[in-house]
């Protein structure tokens, strides 16, 4: 958003990167994930966020990895309070989750994803 | 080793008190003196009570209702201190947006915007909502601390506010997690070397909504904003400021177009110095019958009379005297208009207007119901402490009493005239009696705090309507006990013969009075 070199792309997923060619903009997520350093919270949030994007949105996810450590600045932007922090930046509405996403269901409620058919 | 240092300073604290209160026990007061560095908050009147400020690097709790100021004296906690001690802080604003925050203090004449832009002042608003907020698993609130000293190190700022940290209770569920990072929170500002506000709502039976005093151990000040009849004051008391002594009184204070200010009131000894040397009455009889000196200077004055009997117009001799000598006079009217009082005076030989011209006659003209006793006084209290006049005149009293019960009248005035005492600034009030009950309950209600009191009052012998003064008291002189006619005409104020025919009667009922309250 501000500035490139904070944001790791953790998964790209090729076909996603252009807009998938059958599901239109609304379902392509942008999800952003704010840690402070690889304290256990934050890399368990990295893994379960993973997970749960390969098993619920394979192809239609991207996500970023902030680490407020080294931008904190970023902090103020997306109004974070609480680390870990997932921002569903797309599709709107802007959606945040807290926690290290150890509960799968939540997560799923929470990013209102759809299973996939 | 942060819970090694918070178990420490308290011990260490109660520590030293406690060897300061042992007699005997190697005196060490330097230590015991030094021990506490303070923060001046710039706010006029609670640098005093506090002895200096609020606690150096150490967490501050302003609780309080709704709409009593806590924001406000937050916010000009950290604008003082980045205009005036070179400070820089940080506004961590949970309820209200940068530019609404700009906008409101804006009306009070700062410019948070400058502040801003020159680096001397950080505003981050943090918006909670939580219906954007899903809570998975286990977090932690390292994101306030990031922001936070984030700002800090920024604009390298010594002091922050949290206004009001309690709205993160409305936005994060888990309050177990909550607690636990406030008082990490607050641990680590005070790791920092931060001297830090932070605000809080009033519970119903705590002090704050959520309980936040818990967290806060060396200053807890509390603002109220309280209506009886019909009339708001506002009060700020010192709950708890560990390792110092503070004023524990209700103190009122005002805010206006400058700010907050705070009225010490009470000290708590009489330690005013008496001063021997005399200022004129205005009038060269009066004077005559106190040791043809007149009054002490630093000394009260209280004026009595029923309505017509020419108080006022002494009281303008007296601001006209003062003027004359080229000193300052600030003039409280609560019934007339300063223009009223120009033309009135004109009218008995008196032209005060040269005086205004030259700026050594100020006139400050309020509604007594215009806001209460407390407000009346901070006002005082504020112009006294701008103009620094040596003169004073409050007329009349009687005003205020109507808006109050008598106990305050008191306790205000002990206030008023404790603080003029200790200004060495002589001071007059006038109040009306009322015909038939001449030594009206308020006038004898307040005697007992004056150094003289004059009595005013018509009577009729043989038909004909003649004023009469008489000096019923003055302390620390041989005054005069007759009772003279005055009379008024377009020449000005002037006192006539001895009236030896009811001096008995009249200086028997008067120390009567005087003996039934004192």
């Amino acid at each position: 958003m501000k500035t490139g070199s904070a944001k790791k792309s953790v998964a790209k997923k090729s076909p996603a990167r252009k807009g998938p060619a059958k599901t239109g903009e609304s379902d392509f997520y942008r999800l952003r994930l704010y840690i402070a350093g690889q304290t256990p919270n934050s890399v368990a949030a990295i893994a379960n966020l993973k997970k749960i994007c390969e098993d619920k949105l394979k192809g239609k996810y991207r996500i970023e990895v902030v680490d407020l450590l080294e931008k904190p600045q970023l902090a103020k932007g997306d109004q974070i309070i609480a680390i870990p922090t997932l921002v569903r930046r797309l599709p709107p509405p802007v959606k945040k989750i807290i926690g290290n996403l150890s509960k799968t269901e939540s997560v799923i409620v929470g990013l209102d994803l759809q299973p996939v058919r | 080793m942060l819970e090694y240092c918070e178990s420490l300073n308290p011990g260490q604290t109660e520590l030293n008190r406690r060897s300061a209160a042992m007699p005997r026990a190697k005196p060490k007061p330097k230590v015991a003196r030094t021990l506490l560095a303070k923060v001046p908050t710039g706010i006029q009147g609670l640098d005093e009570i506090t002895g200096g400020g609020l606690p150096k690097g150490r967490v501050t709790l302003v609780c309080g209702r709704a709409g009593c100021g806590k924001s406000l004296l937050a916010m000009e906690f950290l604008v003082h201190g980045a205009v005036q001690y070179g400070e820089p802080g940080v506004c961590m604003n949970f309820e209200e947006t940068e530019e609404k925050l700009t906008a409101n203090v804006a009306s009070l004449g700062f410019d948070l915007r400058d502040l801003i832009k020159r680096k001397k002042l950080s505003v981050d608003y943090v918006s909670i909502d939580r219906s954007q907020i899903a809570e998975t698993g286990e977090y932690n609130l390292e994101g306030l601390f990031i922001r936070l000293g984030h700002a800090v190190k920024t604009i390298k700022a010594k002091r922050v506010v949290l206004d009001s940290v309690e709205a993160l209770f409305s936005g994060i569920a888990d309050s177990a997690i909550l607690r636990s990072e406030l008082s990490r929170l607050f641990r680590w500002l005070e790791d920092q070397k931060l001297t830090a506000i932070v605000t809080g709502e009033a519970g119903a039976n705590t002090l704050t909504r959520h309980g936040l005093e818990e967290y806060v151990a060396d200053c807890v000040i509390s603002l109220d904003h309280r209506v009886t009849e019909q009339i708001s004051t506002r009060r700020l008391r010192i709950i708890k400021y560990r390792g110092t002594s503070h004023g524990t009184d209700e103190y009122p204070f005002l805010i206006d177009e400058d700010g907050i200010s705070v009225v010490p009131i009470t000290s708590l000894v009489l330690t005013h110095k008496a001063l021997t040397d005399r200022v004129s009455a205005g009038i060269a009889t009066l004077d005559e019958m106190m040791e043809g000196k007149g009054f002490f200077r630093g000394s009260s004055v209280l004026v009595t009379g029923t309505a017509g009997t020419g108080k006022s117009s002494l009281a303008a001799n007296f601001a006209s005297a003062a003027c004359a000598r080229g000193e300052l006079c600030l003039y409280f009217t609560f019934e007339e208009s300063p223009s009223q009082i120009l033309r009135n005076m004109r009218s008995v030989g008196l032209n005060l207007e040269p005086w205004v011209r030259k700026r050594l006659l100020h006139f400050n003209a309020m509604r007594p119901t215009s806001t209460g006793l407390e407000g009346h006084l901070a006002v005082i209290h504020r112009l006294i402490s701008q103009l620094r006049p040596s003169v004073v005149v409050i007329d009349p009293i009687t005003n205020l009493v109507s808006i109050s019960g008598s106990y305050d009248i008191k306790s205000m005035l002990v206030r008023l005239v404790d603080f003029l005492k200790m200004a060495q600034i002589t001071s007059m009030f006038t109040n009306l009696t009322f015909a038939g009950d001449p030594q009206e309950r308020t006038a004898a209600a307040v005697s007992s705090l004056m150094d003289t009191w004059i009595v005013l009052r018509d009577s009729k012998p043989n038909g004909r309507p003649r004023r009469e003064l008489y000096v019923l008291k003055s302390r620390g002189m041989a005054h005069s006990r007759e009772v003279r006619e005055l009379i008024v005409s377009e020449r000005g104020l002037e006192l006539g013969i001895v009236l030896k025919d009811r001096m008995q009667a009249t200086t028997a009922e008067g120390i009567g009075a005087v003996a039934a309250v004192e």
